[in-house]
C-alpha cells in the first residue's frame, strides 16, 4: 500500500496506465523483429493521440476516434518505412527529425480543439460483475483499451512464435540477404512490419486522449511515453511478453509516484512526475547490465543470477537498423 | 553546382507546399501566416536582437554535436547537458560577495565542467555500460529535468512562493551586458562566435578531428591503427557536453537572468535537427541557425495576431530535415 491507495486500487490503476504503453511499445516490437528501428515513436503517439481526439469529437464515435489514431500512426510508418527501407536512409535520422515534426504537427493541428470536453472510453463492467468480490470489482472495471492490450501481448506473442508469417518476419530482421534467397521479399515484409507497428503506436496514441488523459492540450500528458516505449522493447529483449512486464513496471512507478506525493509534502509534486522516467530508464540499463556479465562468462556462481539471466536473456534481431539493398 | 541549386530549389518548393498544406488544413490564411512569421522575427532591431539570442545557444549546441556526430553517436543528451550548465552556472552565481566580473568568469568554467561531466557520464554509460547513448543521453535528460525543478521549488524557490516562474531574478551585475537598445548578451555573441571558429579549426585542422572521422567511419578499423574509441568517444562527447554547458550559462546570465524549468527550450533537439540539415559541415551551421532562430522568435507573433500555436516553426523545421534527407535518398539512389 502506498498512501492513500489500497492495494485493489493501486493494481486497477496499474493496468489502466499501463494498457496504452504495453499497445505502443509492442507496435514497436512488430517493427524492431523485421529490422527497423522506427525512432519517431514519440511524435507520432502525440500526433495519434491528437488525431484521434479530433475526430472523435467530431463525429461524436470512439471507434472512429481510435480508427484515425491508427491511421495517423499508418501515415507516419509510410514516411519511416519509404525512407529507410526503400531509400536506405539512417533510420535514426528519419525517426528522430519525424519525431519532433510529427510533435509539432500535433500541437500546431490540436490547438482549437485544447482543453475542450469530448467522448471519452469509460470503464465497461464486466457481464459477470455484480456476482464477483467488491476488490475484484475494483481491479476488473478496465476501460476496452485494457483488455485489447492484454489480448494484443497474447497475439502478438503467438504470431512471433508460431506463425509462418511471424516466422519469415523475424527471418528478415536477422538476415535479409538469406530470406531474399529463401523466396521472401525482404522490402515488403519490413514495410508491412513497420505499417502494422505504427498503427498500433496510434491506437496506443489514441488509448492516452481517449482513455488514459482524456482530451487534448499542451502539454497533452504523454509526452515522452514513446521514449519509454523504445527503451522498453530495447531492453525487454524484443519479447512481446517482457516487453508488456516492463511496461507495467513503468506504470507502477508512475501510480505509486502519485501515492508517494503525499507521504514527501516537502518535494514538488513536478518531480514526482518526472521521476518514473529516469527511473524507468536507469531500471532497465541495470538489469541489462547486470545479466550481461553472467551471460559473457556462460556460467553464473548464484542460482538467482542464472534464473535472471534466463529471465532476461536478450538478443538483438541481427538486421537490426541496417537497410537491405538487394542486389 | 548546378545540381545543388535545383536541389535546395526543390527542397524550399516541397517545404512551402507542405507547410502551406498544414496551414489549409488548419483553415489559416497561408500567405497571412508566412508574412506574420517574417515581421515577427525582422519587425524592429529588438525582434532581430531576440532571433540573434535563440541563434547563440543553437550555435553552440550545433558546434557541439558536430564533434559528437563526427564520432558516429548520436549526443541526444545535450538537451539535458544545456540544463546542467545552466544548472552549474547558477551555482557560482548564487555564492555572495565575490567580484561580479570573478563570478560570471567562475560560472562560465563551472558551466563548461558540468555541462561536460554530464556528457561524459552518457559517453561512460556507452562505454563502459554497452547502452546505446541515445537511451544513457534520454535517461539523464529526464534526471536533469528533475534535478532542476527540484531546485527550482525547492533549496532555490523564491522566498515565499515557489513556481514554474523560476528562481529569483538574478543581481544586475551578474547580468551579461547588452549594447544599448539591444536585447542580445555582446559576450554571448562574441564567446559563439570564438566557438564557430575553434570549433573549425579542431575539425579541419588538429589530430583530434582526423581521428575522430576514422571513429565515426570504422571504429573497428581505427582500433587497428591504435586509435582508442573509447578515448575519443569520450573527448567528443566531453566537448559537446561544454559547449552545450556554455549555452546554459548564456541562457542562464543574459537571456532570463534567472533559472526556469525550461532554461533549455529545447534548443538541444533542434540543433541535432540542424546539424542533420546542415549535412555535418560547419560553414552552413551560423546560417542555418540564423533561420531556425527567426523561425522560433517570429512563430511566437501567431497566437497573437492568427490564433495559431507556436508549434508552426518546429514543423517547418522538422519538414526541411525529412525533405532535405528525401533529396538526398533519390540522389543516391540512381
Amino acid at each position: 500500500m502506498i498512501g492513500e491507495l489500497s492495494l485493489p486500487m493501486l493494481i486497477a490503476s496499474v493496468l489502466a496506465a499501463s494498457a496504452p504503453l504495453i499497445i505502443i511499445a509492442l507496435g514497436e516490437t512488430l517493427a524492431e523483429k523485421s529490422g527497423v528501428i522506427n525512432l519517431s515513436l514519440d511524435g507520432v503517439v502525440l500526433f495519434a493521440a491528437m488525431a484521434a481526439f479530433v475526430v472523435a469529437k467530431e463525429t461524436d464515435s470512439l471507434l472512429l476516434g481510435f480508427l484515425a489514431g491508427g491511421c495517423a500512426g499508418m501515415l507516419t510508418g509510410v514516411i519511416v518505412g519509404y525512407f529507410s527501407i526503400y531509400l536506405h536512409l539512417s533510420q535514426v535520422a528519419v525517426g528522430f527529425a519525424l519525431s519532433l515534426l510529427c510533435r509539432d504537427l500535433a500541437y500546431f493541428l490540436g490547438n482549437p480543439y485544447s482543453r475542450i470536453q469530448g467522448p471519452t472510453m469509460l470503464s465497461s463492467k464486466l457481464p459477470f460483475y455484480d456476482s464477483l468480490p467488491s476488490s475484484l470489482q475494483i481491479i476488473l472495471s478496465q476501460p476496452l483499451t485494457v483488455w485489447l492490450a492484454l489480448l494484443l501481448v497474447a497475439i502478438i506473442y503467438y504470431f512471433f512464435s508460431f506463425s509462418k508469417a511471424g516466422l519469415n518476419l523475424r527471418s528478415v530482421g536477422e538476415n535479409p540477404a538469406a530470406s531474399f534467397a529463401r523466396g521472401l521479399n525482404p522490402a515488403k515484409i519490413q514495410m508491412l512490419a513497420v505499417l502494422g507497428g505504427a498503427f498500433l503506436v496510434g491506437i496506443g496514441g489514441a488509448a492516452y486522449s481517449l482513455s488514459l488523459k482524456p482530451g487534448w492540450g499542451r502539454p497533452q500528458g504523454a509526452e515522452g511515453i514513446g521514449w519509454i516505449g523504445l527503451a522498453l522493447v530495447i531492453f525487454g529483449g524484443w519479447n512481446p511478453i517482457r516487453v508488456a512486464l516492463g511496461a507495467t513496471l513503468f506504470a507502477f512507478l508512475q501510480v505509486s509516484g502519485i501515492g508517494l506525493q503525499d507521504l514527501f509534502p516537502g518535494i514538488p509534486s513536478q518531480v514526482f512526475q518526472t521521476a518514473p522516467f529516469p527511473l524507468m530508464i536507469f531500471t532497465l540499463i541495470f538489469m541489462h547490465f547486470s545479466t550481461s556479465r553472467s551471460r559473457k562468462q556462460g556460467y553464473s556462481s548464484s542460482r538467482l543470477q542464472r534464473l535472471a539471466g534466463k529471465l532476461f536473456m536478450s538478443r538483438a534481431p541481427k538486421g537490426l537498423g541496417q537497410s537491405y539493398r538487394q542486389e | 553546382m548546378k545540381k545543388l541549386i535545383i536541389d535546395i530549389l526543390l527542397g524550399s518548393l516541397l517545404v512551402f507546399s507542405f507547410t502551406s498544406l498544414v496551414l489549409l488544413i488548419a483553415g489559416a490564411p497561408v500567405l497571412d501566416a508566412f508574412k506574420h512569421i517574417w515581421l515577427g522575427a525582422f519587425a524592429s532591431s529588438i525582434k532581430i536582437s531576440q532571433v540573434l539570442s535563440v541563434w547563440v545557444p543553437l550555435t553552440l549546441c550545433s558546434c557541439g554535436l558536430l564533434f559528437t556526430f563526427r564520432a558516429n553517436l548520436w549526443n541526444i543528451g545535450i538537451e539535458g547537458q544545456v540544463t546542467m550548465g545552466a544548472i552549474g552556472a547558477m551555482a557560482v552565481l548564487r555564492i555572495p560577495g565575490i567580484d561580479p566580473t570573478l563570478t560570471l568568469c567562475l560560472a562560465f568554467l563551472t558551466s563548461m565542467l558540468c555541462g561536460g561531466a554530464w556528457g561524459l557520464f552518457a559517453g561512460l554509460l556507452k562505454t563502459r555500460g554497452g547502452v546505446h547513448e541515445i537511451f544513457g543521453g534520454l535517461g539523464l535528460n529526464f534526471v536533469s529535468q528533475g534535478f532542476i525543478l527540484w531546485l527550482i521549488f525547492g533549496p532555490w524557490k523564491r522566498p515565499g512562493i515557489a513556481s514554474m516562474s523560476g528562481t529569483e531574478l538574478l543581481n544586475r551585475k551578474l547580468w551579461l551586458a547588452s549594447l544599448p537598445g539591444w536585447r542580445v548578451a555582446t559576450a554571448g555573441i562574441i564567446i559563439t562566435i570564438t566557438i564557430l571558429i575553434l570549433t573549425w579549426l579542431f575539425l579541419q585542422k588538429s589530430r583530434l578531428g582526423l581521428k575522430l572521422k576514422a571513429i565515426g567511419q570504422n571504429p573497428k578499423a581505427a582500433l587497428l591503427y591504435a586509435i582508442s574509441p573509447e578515448r575519443y568517444y569520450l573527448q567528443s562527447i566531453f566537448i559537446a557536453g561544454s559547449c552545450a554547458g556554455i549555452a546554459g550559462f548564456i541562457q542562464t546570465t543574459g537571456v532570463y537572468h534567472r533559472l526556469i524549468p525550461s532554461i533549455s527550450s529545447g534548443y538541444g533537439y533542434l540543433a541535432l535537427l540542424l546539424v542533420m540539415l546542415s549535412g555535418y559541415k560547419i560553414v552552413l551551421i551560423p546560417i542555418l541557425a540564423f533561420f531556425f532562430a527567426s523561425l522560433n522568435v517570429g512563430a511566437i507573433q501567431l497566437p497573437i495576431v492568427l490564433q495559431l500555436d507556436s508549434a508552426l516553426a518546429g514543423v517547418i523545421q522538422g519538414c526541411c530535415v525529412l525533405c532535405a534527407l528525401f533529396i538526398l535518398g533519390i540522389r543516391h539512389d540512381r
